[in-house]
């Protein structure tokens, strides 16, 4: 549905053109400028920003408080000086320069008594209590979603509940302003298509994922890791329908790896998949939320089931996202071993839950603490079932330090973990232990992998302190479920907003 | 007053109309279709004992995985040569 349209940018008078505010000392140091100009015949029309009684004699004010001259045509600085001719900028010169204004006005010994020169003041226009409001009256045409007016009333976060676009927890309103300010931080037009969400196979829009991304809590420069996140999420190979629509725990967790994690203030550390950061959990928010209100695949809930069927589900899928902690890793970080350059900002998607903790506190070698991981990882899912679920190895950076300090890379490591997740399949076979769980006896005698081939991703991250590694299990792996995704971020404008006060 | 943008698709809730029920199933093509769940084969055998009992003709399916839908080829398949399809969930 089309948005208001754009107003038109007022056309300029031919001749001078000043714009002002009388809050600018510059400005009114050149009020007797403007008079001399016009009292020596020049064509002069004077915009103020802010006050009409602007001190002038020899030529009236204009009126442009409502900024529309100084938003369309771009005014940054008061004074500036604008010659138009046919209805078009010929030139324009900002501040005060008695030189620049010569040259502009085609006259000379302007200004006696002043200094050669003085800086202006920034534009009313470009005022950060303003902007938004400006851009929301002025660009209209830009947005094109359906507009909802919540009545005088009403509740604004009780609305959003009320018309079920919520996760369970608060959202932000998705007003005109905070869409477009979210717009900013990418630079793909918001029209253009994103990816096809299931399980409604919607086709979504940068605008409407930024939407979503206001409802979560996101800030602008998130968005370029949201959008990654929905095209890697809505992949044949990741099958989100899939995950979505079973009764199994898992959710989709995004991995981020490249410098954007520590520019956009992401948590490799402490408490890494845990609350107080607000990139980690609004990134992995606004995918559900874009999954569930755009794709339509909302859960169930008070004993109607929905398209989401998970019997239990996990807390993480209120959206689970985190940074790999590259820094003092052991290894590789999780993008690159997956095939992209190294310093490449990208996202892993991986269809898990968890995490599950590894407790080994006693360990001071590479293989002791291998063979601590390696026995939680066999118990994964159900100690005598392999093949069929994935899982997400989360190395703490103090198992970690074992690991690297004896020269252990990822393939190293990789290696001795592959050895000792081999089982025999006669210990665990089907009734086996007096447990009918376990695998089929027609595959006795054999030996197996606990993980299918590519089924166990590993990363690094968490705190300092603390002799622990986790495992976020994973759901069915493969071409019968999900296969993890990894997606290069795109479109990062040169001028991102950063985080208030920098990076957490 | 506040004005928001809409982040649904904008979509209204529709409901399916099921096709007809037959009458008999006597003399018709019933397809069964397995989701790939372990032992639904178990239940499909038994219904297509029944069924076979009743006059029907059984055709058997199975999709590729049970977490992906089923793929269009298949479903075009059902629907080009049975009367009535039954899907089975099992575990």
């Amino acid at each position: 549905m089309a948005g208001s349209p754009p107003s038109a940018a007022p056309v300029l008078p031919d001749g001078l053109v000043a714009v002002v505010k009388r809050d600018c000392p510059t400005c009114v140091l050149v009020a007797p400028v403007l008079d001399e100009l016009a009292a020596r015949g020049a064509a002069l029309t004077v915009y103020t920003q802010d006050d009409l009684a602007f001190p002038l004699t020899a030529v009236p004010v204009a009126d442009d408080t409502n900024l529309a001259v100084s938003w369309h045509h771009g005014i940054e600085t008061v004074p500036t000086l604008i010659r138009v001719k046919d209805g078009s900028e010929v030139e324009r010169t900002v501040g005060w320069s008695r030189s620049h204004w010569e040259a502009l006005a085609h006259v000379e010994g302007l200004g006696a008594g002043l200094p050669e020169m003085r800086p202006g003041c920034g534009s009313l226009s470009l005022d950060p209590d303003l902007a938004d409001v400006l851009a929301v009256r002025f660009s209209g045409s830009v947005l094109r979603g359906r507009r909802i007016e919540l009545a005088a009333l009403e509740d604004e976060m009780e609305a959003t509940f009320d018309r079920g676009w919520t996760d369970g927890l608060p959202v932000v309103p998705p007003t005109e302003a905070r869409v477009l300010r979210m717009l900013a931080g990418t630079s793909r037009d918001p029209a253009d298509i994103v990816a096809v969400v299931p399980p409604d196979l919607t086709a979504v829009t940068v605008e409407q994922v930024a939407i979503n991304a206001v409802l979560a809590g996101c800030r602008p420069e998130y968005l370029p890791v949201v959008l990654a996140a929905v095209e890697a999420a809505c992949t044949e190979e990741f099958n989100i329908h899939g995950l979505l629509a079973t009764t199994y725990f898992s959710g989709p967790i995004v991995v981020v790896n490249g410098p954007i994690a520590q520019r956009i203030g992401m948590n490799s550390t402490n408490n890494v998949l845990g609350q107080g950061n607000r990139a980690n959990l609004t990134i992995g928010r606004a995918l559900q939320l874009v999954v569930a209100n755009l794709g339509g695949g909302r859960p169930g809930r008070l004993g109607r089931p929905g398209i989401d069927m998970a019997l239990m589900g996990a807390p993480g899928k209120i959206g689970c996202a985190f940074a790999e902690r590259e820094a003092d890793s052991p290894f590789e970080p999780l993008a690159v071993e997956r095939g992209l350059a190294p310093g490449v900002d990208a996202v892993t998607l991986f269809a898990g839950h968890g995490p599950t903790a590894i407790v080994d506190q006693l360990s001071r070698s590479p293989e002791s603490v291998t063979r601590s991981i390696a026995a939680a990882l066999r118990a994964h899912g159900h100690p005598k079932l392999a093949l069929g679920f994935d899982a997400m190895l989360v190395v703490g950076p103090e198992h970690g330090r074992l690991l690297r300090e004896a020269g252990w890379d990822k393939v190293r490591f990789r290696a001795e973990l592959d050895e000792l997740l081999m089982m025999d399949v006669d210990d665990i076979v089907q009734g086996v232990d007096g447990i009918d769980e376990g695998m089929p006896a027609s595959m006795a005698g054999r030996r197996v992998p606990k993980f299918r081939p590519g089924g166990l991703q590993i990363v690094h991250a968490g705190g300092d302190a603390g002799l622990f590694s986790a495992i976020l299990g994973g759901w069915v792996g493969g071409a019968k479920g999900s296969t993890p995704v990894t997606h290069p971020v795109t479109d990062i404008p040169s001028t991102v907003p950063s985080p208030p006060g920098g990076p957490a | 007053m506040t004005v928001v943008l809409d982040p649904t698709a904008g979509k209204v809730g529709s409901s399916i109309e099921t096709a007809p029920r037959p009458a008999t199933i006597e003399g018709l093509t019933i397809g069964l279709l397995d989701i790939s769940k372990p032992r639904g084969d178990r239940f499909l055998d038994r219904l297509e004992q029944r069924l076979t009992e009743a006059g029907a003709t059984v055709k058997r399916y199975a999709k590729p995985t049970f977490t992906k839908p089923a793929p269009v080829d298949l479903r075009h398949e059902i629907a080009t040569n049975c009367d009535a399809v039954i899907e089975a969930l099992a575990d």
